[in-house]
């Protein structure tokens, strides 16, 4: 069955490469450099990596970072909390907007 | 839970097992290993005899490459054993690593270590820690152990109860903590005794474990603050593609990924310190390997003397060490022996 998104394709990352060498290039060295220990560990990171995909809702990185926290040595509860993390943004995000739907309500209204 | 052998499962044959490595990939073991300049692969100098007393075990846990379970009977006789004491009093072979199934199901395990003990060897008890508790013949095992100057080594695959019962069955995390209690009350894990209490963590999937460092760390500040344990140091190995792990990849559908991932974590300095090159695998019918894993696939050493009775450390130290697809499992990230991460 066809389907927009293929597990596979996530192995063929690098090949975006093909089509432009010297901004991949750029991409991935940046993008190693940014996972790189440093004044968050390596584990805070994939932590909030994690959290991102859900948020960017990217099934090619949710896949990647909950392998990558598992194996970082992170447990469930852990996950599951970082999921909600990027829920409780979102959610705040959406509601935290209500502030204006109140002003705007109070100043088109008798 | 039955062994893959008592099951009738294809995999307990191990000419299946490797048909099945065989036939998914196309990197070649051997080739990677010529690329990194390790091909034939030599061994540097055999410091350990890791015997396999037996895979009679009181636990059947779902990763064991051993295939070991209470339905195995196999169990080293004490002539056999007699024979590899006989070896180690006349060679410089300083360790002896034993293991299983649990080796001290072994009816002549206690004299064994007796008899090594008196050697003056450093000796290594390969215990999976429920066995403490098993019977209470068991039950002074702690002291006996610490008599002996043995050094500990026993899995626990994690420190939450619910990682390590789905692994090595309901209940073992409890009774896990209990024998290491038991093992901390007769001075193991305490820093002066001398006495190693050493953990091994596996991960609970198809997965590659972390690094040994930062596990260890919340090993010991998990254990400490929740349950009053404590112990050395924390070996962390890969999960094996073999036996009863290799049903679970296959089953639950991570067999190629995971096979993949060993292969581009292939690292040429994990290479360089495979336990193969310093350890000598005994199995329990006297017959030698180059390791407990080619052990259990029938992997026989070759271009020397292939039984302990015509023993030949000549040959032994210039053979060629038997590499095939499963070793990926030891060369990939920071690689993995039964001392740890290598790298
Ligand atoms: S305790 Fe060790 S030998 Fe026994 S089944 Fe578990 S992994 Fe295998
Ligand atoms: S599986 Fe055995 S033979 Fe292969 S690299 Fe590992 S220790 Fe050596």
């Amino acid at each position: 069955m066809e389907t927009y998104y293929n597990p596979a394709d996530l192995a063929k990352f690098g090949k975006i490469g093909d089509f432009d060498k010297a901004l991949a290039d750029k991409f991935f060295s940046y993008y190693n450099e940014v996972f790189k220990e440093g004044a968050l560990t390596a584990r805070e990171k994939s932590l909030i990596a994690l959290a991102v995909s859900h948020t960017v809702q990217c099934p090619y990185c949710i896949d990647a970072y909950t392998t990558d926290t598992l194996e970082k040595g992170c447990t469930e509860e852990q996950l599951m909390e970082a999921v909600h993390v990027a829920a409780a943004i979102r959610g705040g995000a959406s509601l935290v907007h209500g502030v204006q739907m109140m002003n705007h309500t109070k100043k088109v209204m008798m | 839970m039955k062994s893959l052998k008592a099951s009738g499962h294809p995999f307990s044959i191990s000419t299946l097992q490797l048909e099945h490595l065989h036939a998914h990939r196309s990197d070649q073991f051997a080739d990677r290993m010529a690329d990194a300049g390790l091909h034939p692969l030599k061994p540097t100098r055999i410091e350990i005899f890791q015997i396999n007393v037996g895979k009679m075990c009181n636990q059947t846990c779902k990763h064991c490459h051993v295939d070991a379970g209470p339905d195995r009977k196999e169990i080293m006789t004490r002539e056999t054993l007699q024979r590899c004491l006989d070896i180690l009093a006349t060679h410089d072979i300083p360790t002896i690593d034993i293991t299983g199934g649990a080796p001290e199901m072994n009816p002549h395990f206690r004299w064994f270590v007796e008899e090594a003990a008196r050697l003056g060897k450093h000796i290594i008890d390969r215990c999976n820690l429920t066995i403490l508790l098993a019977n209470p013949k068991y039950y002074d095992l702690p002291q006996f152990l610490a008599k002996h100057r043995v050094e500990v080594v026993s899995s626990l695959p994690h420190y939450t109860a619910v990682r390590t019962d789905r692994q090595r069955g309901d209940g073992v995390f409890e009774k896990s903590i209990q024998a290491m209690r038991m093992l901390n009350e007769a001075g193991y894990g305490q820093e002066g005794t001398g006495l190693e209490l050493n953990l091994v963590y596996n991960p609970t999937g198809a997965i590659l474990p972390g690094p040994q460092q930062e596990l260890e760390a919340d090993f010991k500040r998990h254990l400490l603050s929740e349950h009053g344990v404590y112990f050395n140091k924390l070996y962390v190995i890969t999960n094996m593609p073999i036996s009863r792990f290799l049903d679970f990849l296959v089953v639950s559908g991570n067999y190629e990924t995971y096979m993949q991932k060993l292969i581009d974590a292939f690292n040429p300095s994990a290479a360089m310190g495979v336990m193969c090159r310093n350890t000598l695998s005994i199995g329990w019918d006297g017959t030698l390997y180059d390791c407990d894993f080619n052990q259990m696939l029938d992997i026989k050493i070759q271009d020397a003397p292939v039984h302990i009775d015509h023993f030949d450390l000549d040959a032994l130290t210039n053979r060629s060490i038997v590499v095939d697809q499963h070793c990926y499992g030891c060369t990939a990230g920071l690689g993995s022996s039964c001392g740890g991460q290598v790298v």
